[in-house]
């Protein structure tokens, strides 16, 4: 290996690292607020590809169907749960369902008017964050106490659902989406394109704005005080409902943002999802689902080793990524000190 | 009474004789990793006739997810409880080697749709029932060898998938490469759900083999494709007949123009000499295929090949036993066994007990991608 190999392993790590990165931030936001291992974070990074990838060849996106699916679902749920109250009722559909039917809308209306790309991306970021709070009130909120096991369940089932529900809108075959910029720079001798300079100014621009919006925002600060302690936030007037509905809507709207970057640099099926957020998960353990900038750190390092082991032995690629999470894990169960779940 | 009553049943056994079915049935990964592959499958299935040697025909299409602890059950339920007379499937080469056992101990043949050789060979007690429509790995390896010998070319990369299929190929592909010459030094894998292959592309171009053999199935052979001309390689890119479909030209693009791959005629019947028999068959499935599900693939058509040796086999089969028996599946297999010169879309089948594939050199053509479309090429 010479230095120019070295160099464009690095780049290819940094960019999927700044991928993985961003899913991971996503997880221990998720974890942190809600207590839930939030599987399906991948699965919006693979709808949000499909979708505009369904767009650029001027196909209707199953999206369309998905959202109507999900927010027949969740009103059915509502009118369930509150069939006695009426106002409570309404209020209940125009937070969880309403997002879905008007994202429906926008996607079906930038399709039939034909709309540009700008238009379809926006589209496309719309649709993915609305079916955050619909998933959140379907599969979560009925559950929302229960602990983190049954969460962990209900999140494998969720992923399921939500894999399945794209094959049948998505069907089998992948997709690329046509790149942001096709130009390349050259740095010193080798090139960089501009395609990861974009991966890695969009990954720090959310890092920012997420710092931001926790410091300085109201919604911020609840999602904060219910991750440091759930009771006690609901004692100050926060709703720990509508604090899982925002963590989870965020998530979605993180991997709506991550697919969007991913989308040019590789095939997305309907099932990619699943594995691009393990790896993000890999870099949330290293954090131990509470530090964003270990988390983030574990995330970018994940890239790297898997860009070199690709080059080195990628037969066993997968095996070595994977591998990362047992001294990880050695290493916290032996520095931390264990206390039982209130 | 007693009479009319007797005369009724008798109206009834003669009406079921008569109206003897024959059931098939069909275990197809129609969801996970394999999903491209069995869908078109099923598709294909759909368009089979209702009567085939002017008898009915029930179809039971169960999917196995892709997964070989599935397509044993679904298999087994097929036997047991289904009591089919013959089962189609599984996709891919994993599921169909997992079905062997069961269908030889449940003595139904099986007409397996996956990629390898050694699904049915050696032929052996186990998989006297087992027949297989697709082109064996070892076929197409042959000519890929023979093709990149004729162009004059010494060293070959390889990089493919991380199971079976990749696997099966890389034994196929060192044979036939040494046989011609050739010599494979730099050996990559990838698996289907990579989101990126630059450590391998770059491995392989710093080796800088003549021609670089990409072995995957559908779309996610595109990967190291793209990246390799986006390292600038400039050598000659083999593709394998798992990327016989057209979503895999939609994703590899521009970048697809100028490799080659060997498949099966059907991909450009259009293109065949009109004395090919396979042209015939080929165009009157593509037909209906199209008509009605879009794009043809090459995986489809080996569902539809099933039906050609079937519709030849099943006639024959039913003058021995009646559908639903033990006789009948035995005489089935026979009758499949001696299958002669019955063209398909994907060759010419010739059976024998020793030969449970029976598709020679007319089975395979190499095609080069040109302008984002299967043309066939010429002989280097």
């Amino acid at each position: 290996m010479d230095f120019s190999i070295a160099a464009l392993l690095t780049q290819d790590g940094l960019t999927n690292g700044a991928i993985y990165c961003l899913l991971a931030l996503a997880l221990v936001l998720v974890f942190a607020v809600t207590r839930v291992i939030f599987i399906p974070q991948g699965e919006f990074v693979a709808f949000t590809v499909l979708t505009l990838a369904s767009f650029e060849q001027n196909k209707l996106p199953g999206t369309v169907w998905l959202l109507i699916a999900l927010a027949a679902t969740v009103l059915l749920a509502e009118i369930v749960a509150y069939r006695k109250e009426p106002g409570r009722m309404l209020r209940a559909m125009a937070a969880s369902a309403l997002p879905c039917v008007i994202a429906a809308a926008i996607v079906w209306a930038v399709f039939a008017m034909q709309a540009g790309f700008a238009l379809q991306v926006a589209a496309t970021v719309i649709a993915v964050t609305s079916m955050g709070p619909a998933i959140y009130r379907l599969a979560y909120q009925p559950v929302a106490t229960a602990p983190v096991l049954t969460l962990l369940i209900v999140s494998v089932a969720v992923h399921f659902v939500l894999t399945g529900l794209g094959l049948l809108f998505f069907g089998a075959e992948g997709a690329r989406t046509s790149a942001f910029t096709g130009s390349t720079f050259a740095l010193g001798s080798m090139n960089v394109s501009g395609q990861s300079l974009l991966v890695y100014a969009f990954t720090v621009g959310l890092v920012v704005a997420m710092a931001l919006f926790f410091k300085y925002t109201l919604f911020g600060k609840a999602l904060r005080a219910t991750a440091a302690n759930r009771t006690g936030a609901r004692l100050v007037g926060i709703s720990p409902n509508f604090a899982g509905s925002l963590s989870v809507t965020l998530a979605a709207a993180i991997g709506a943002l991550s697919g969007l970057l991913i989308g040019p640099i590789t095939t997305v099926y309907y099932d990619s999802g699943f594995l691009i957020g393990l790896k993000g998960f890999v870099g949330a353990i290293v954090g131990g689902l509470a530090s964003y900038p270990i988390a983030a750190g574990g995330a970018i390092f994940v890239g790297l080793v898997e860009a070199f082991s690709s080059f080195w032995a990628s037969a066993y690629k997968e095996v070595i990524v994977f591998t990362l999470i047992l001294p990880v894990l050695l290493w916290r169960s032996f520095t931390t000190t264990h206390h039982e779940e209130e | 009474m007693v009479r009319i009553l007797c005369a009724a049943i008798a109206a009834t056994l003669v009406a079921s004789a008569a109206n003897a079915q024959l059931k098939v049935g069909a275990t197809l990964s129609l969801t996970g990793p394999a999903a491209s592959l069995g869908i078109p499958e099923k598709n294909t299935i759909d368009l089979w006739p209702k009567k085939i040697g002017g008898i009915d025909v029930t179809y039971i299409v169960l999917d196995d997810a892709s997964d070989t602890t599935k397509a044993v059950t679904n298999t087994k339920k097929l036997i047991t409880e289904d009591k089919v007379d013959v089962i189609i499937g599984s996709t891919t080469t994993p599921n169909a080697m997992a079905m062997i056992d069961v269908v030889a101990e449940g003595e139904t043949p099986n007409i397996s749709l996956g990629g390898s050789a050694r699904i049915v060979d050696p032929a052996n007690p186990k998989t006297r029932w087992v027949f297989k429509v697709s082109q064996h790995d070892s076929l197409m390896a042959d000519a890929v060898a023979v093709h990149a010998k004729a162009a004059g070319i010494t060293t070959m990369g390889f990089i493919g998938y991380n199971d079976a299929y990749g696997e099966g190929w890389l034994v196929e592909m060192k044979r036939s490469a040494a046989t011609a010459g050739i010599k494979m030094d730099t050996i990559e894998r990838f698996s289907r759900t990579d989101a990126s292959t630059t450590g391998q592309v770059l491995k392989l171009m710093a080796a800088n083999p003549q021609a670089i053999l990409i072995v995957g199935s559908g779309t996610p052979a595109a990967t190291p494709h793209k990246e390799l001309v986006a390292r600038g390689y400039k050598g000659r890119i083999y593709q394998t007949h798992g990327v016989g479909n057209s979503d895999f030209l939609r994703v590899v693009g521009k970048d697809g123009n100028g490799s080659f791959l060997p498949a099966g005629p059907m991909l450009a019947y259009e293109q065949l000499p009109d004395s090919n028999p396979i042209k015939k068959v080929a165009k009157d499935y593509i037909t209906q295929y199209e008509a009605k599900f879009g794009p043809r693939t090459t995986f489809g058509g080996h569902a539809w090949d099933s039906y050609i040796v079937l519709n030849k086999a099943v006639p024959e089969a039913l003058k021995t036993a009646k559908p639903g028996t033990k006789e009948f599946r035995l005489a089935l297999r026979n009758a499949l066994e001696n299958t002669k010169d019955v063209a398909g879309v994907h060759g010419v089948f010739n059976m024998s007990a020793l030969d449970h594939n029976g598709l020679d050199n007319r089975g395979r053509a190499m095609f080069m991608i040109k302008d984002g479309k299967w043309a066939l090429a010429g002989a280097k």
